[in-house]
C-alpha cells in the first residue's frame, strides 16, 4: 500500500493559503467599498477606498481567470 | 446503434441514469450554500450548475480510459458486472437522497463496482491497496482539509469587515459567492460527467463495438454530458436543504469563505494528482464556516449522520452490486432485465415515498423551528 503523504500535504498547504488570502483580500475589498460609501463627502478618503477596492477585485477577478484555466484542459495543453 | 445488443442498450441507459442521480446528488456541492444565503434564487441557482456541468463534459477531454481509476481491474468488467455495478451505485444514491445526506457519487459507483466484481468476476479483480489510498485516505482528509481552510477564511472574513457597514459586506459577498459556486459546478462537470463517459466507452470497447484505446465518440459526450446536466438541474433539494441549512446557519460572508475553500480544495486537489470527493470537501467547508463565526453553531447530529452514510456508501453500494451481479452474471440477459426492473420498481417506490413530504425549490430554505425539527428527526442536538 502506498499513501502518496507528500502529495496530500501539498494540497492541504497550498488549499488553505490560497483560501484564506483570497478571503482576506476580498475582505478587505468590501470594507473598501463600505468607507467609500459612507466617505462620499470626502473626495480624498472616497478615493483612496475605491482605488483600494479596485484593486482586491481585479486581484480576485485574476485568481478566478487562473481557476478557469486550471479547470479547461484544452487550455493548458 | 442498429447492432448493438440489448444488454449494451440497457447497460448505457443505467449509466445515463446513473450520471443523472450523480448530478442531482452533487447540486448540493455548489449550489446549497448560494441558495441558503440567498445569493441566488434556487431556480437560478440550479440552471446555472446545470449549465455548467453540461459544458463542463464538453470541456474535458481527457480520454476516459479508466471505469474505476484502477480499483477494480476494468478488463474483467464485462457488460453485466458494469451493470450490476451502476444498480448498486444508483440505489444507494436514491437511498441517500430520500434521507437528504449527502454521499459520493464516486464512492457508490467504486462500491458497485468493486461488489460486482469481487462476484462476478472473483476477489483477484478487485485492488484493496487502491481501495485505501484512492478512496478512504482522500474521504478521511478532504473535509478536514477543507474545514480548516474554510475556518480560518471565515473568522478573518468576519474580523475585517467587522467596522464596515452591513449592506455593502451582505452584497458584496453574495456576488463572490456566486462566482466561487460557479467555479464548482463547472469543475464538477469536467470530472464527474467523465465517469460516465468511461463506462459507456469502455462498455462499447469490451463489445468490439469500438476499437480499444478509443476516445468517447461524440454522441456519449453528448448523452454523458445532458444527463448529468439535467440531473444537476431537477436538484437534489432534500441534499441542498440539508447542506446549506440543517448543517449549520451560513450567512454571506460565511458562504463564500466556504465556497471558496472548496473551489481552493477542489482545483489544487485536481491538478497535484491527488483526487479528493467533492462531497466531501463541501461538507468539511460548511462545518468549518460554522466553527469559524460561532463555535457551537453546528449541529453535530446532522453532521454525524453525514458521517455514517460516507461510512456506510463503499460497503452498501458493494452488497447491493455483489447482489445484482450474482443474478446479472448467472442469470444471463433475462437476469440482467429481472434486476433492472427491480432497480426501476425501487426508484419510482423512492420517488414515491419523496412525494409524501416533498422538498422543492420553494420550501428548501423553510425548515421547521429546532423543535419539531429533532422530534422529526428523531434525534438531539446540542
Amino acid at each position: 500500500m502506498h499513501i502518496d503523504w507528500n502529495s496530500l500535504g501539498k494540497v492541504a498547504m497550498i488549499s488553505i493559503t490560497i483560501a484564506v488570502s483570497i478571503v482576506i483580500i476580498f475582505s478587505l475589498g468590501v470594507l473598501a467599498l463600505s468607507h467609500h460609501d459612507t466617505n462620499t463627502d470626502h473626495n480624498g478618503h472616497a478615493t483612496l477606498a475605491l482605488t483600494g477596492a479596485i484593486l482586491c477585485f481585479t486581484t480576485c477577478a485574476t485568481v478566478v481567470l487562473y481557476s478557469i484555466y486550471l479547470i479547461i484542459p484544452q487550455l493548458h495543453h | 446503434m442498429a447492432h448493438f445488443s440489448l444488454l449494451v442498450i440497457v447497460v448505457i441507459t443505467t449509466a445515463l441514469a446513473f450520471d443523472f442521480t450523480n448530478g442531482f446528488h452533487d447540486t448540493a456541492n455548489a449550489m446549497a450554500t448560494s441558495i441558503a444565503t440567498g445569493a441566488l434564487r434556487p431556480t437560478v441557482a440550479v440552471l446555472i450548475s446545470g449549465v455548467l456541468n453540461l459544458a463542463g463534459a464538453f470541456l474535458s477531454t481527457k480520454v476516459a480510459t479508466t471505469i474505476s481509476s484502477g480499483i477494480v481491474n476494468d478488463r474483467l468488467a464485462t457488460p453485466s458486472i458494469i451493470f450490476a455495478g451502476l444498480v448498486g451505485a444508483i440505489l444507494w444514491n436514491l437511498a441517500t437522497w430520500l434521507l437528504g445526506l449527502p454521499s459520493s457519487s464516486s464512492h457508490a459507483l467504486f462500491g458497485g463496482l468493486i461488489g460486482a466484481v469481487w462476484v462476478g468476476a472473483g476477489i483477484n479483480g478487485v485492488h484493496f491497496d487502491q481501495v485505501v489510498s484512492k478512496i478512504l485516505l482522500p474521504a478521511a482528509s478532504s473535509p478536514i482539509i477543507a474545514g480548516i481552510a474554510a475556518m480560518i477564511a471565515t473568522y478573518l472574513a468576519y474580523r475585517i469587515t467587522r467596522q464596515a457597514q452591513e449592506r455593502p459586506v451582505t452584497r458584496g459577498f453574495r456576488h463572490g459567492q456566486t462566482i466561487s459556486a460557479s467555479l464548482v459546478s463547472l469543475a464538477h462537470g469536467t470530472n464527474d460527467a467523465q465517469k460516465t463517459m468511461g463506462v459507456i466507452t469502455l462498455t462499447l470497447i469490451s463489445t468490439r463495438a469500438l476499437a480499444p484505446g478509443s476516445a468517447p465518440p461524440y454522441w456519449v459526450i453528448a448523452c454523458a454530458g445532458l444527463a448529468i446536466g439535467l440531473g444537476t438541474y431537477a436538484g437534489g433539494w432534500r441534499i441542498i436543504r440539508t447542506m446549506g441549512n440543517r448543517l449549520t446557519d451560513i450567512a454571506p460572508p460565511q458562504g463564500f469563505a466556504a465556497e471558496t475553500s472548496s473551489t481552493a480544495v477542489i482545483l489544487s486537489s485536481a491538478n497535484l494528482g491527488f483526487a479528493l470527493s467533492t462531497t466531501h470537501v463541501v461538507a468539511g467547508s460548511v462545518l468549518g464556516t460554522g466553527l469559524g463565526h460561532h463555535l457551537a453553531h453546528v449541529r453535530w447530529s446532522v453532521a454525524a449522520q453525514m458521517a455514517l452514510a460516507w461510512l456506510l456508501t463503499l460497503p452498501a453500494a458493494a452488497t447491493i452490486g455483489a447482489v445484482s451481479a450474482t443474478v446479472a452474471v448467472h442469470g444471463g440477459t433475462l437476469g440482467v432485465v429481472v434486476i433492472g426492473l427491480i432497480a426501476l420498481a425501487m426508484a419510482v417506490t423512492a420517488y414515491t415515498i419523496s412525494r409524501r413530504q416533498p422538498v422543492t425549490a420553494n420550501n428548501v430554505n423553510d425548515i421547521p423551528p429546532p423543535q419539531e425539527r429533532h422530534a422529526a428527526l428523531g434525534t438531539t442536538t446540542t
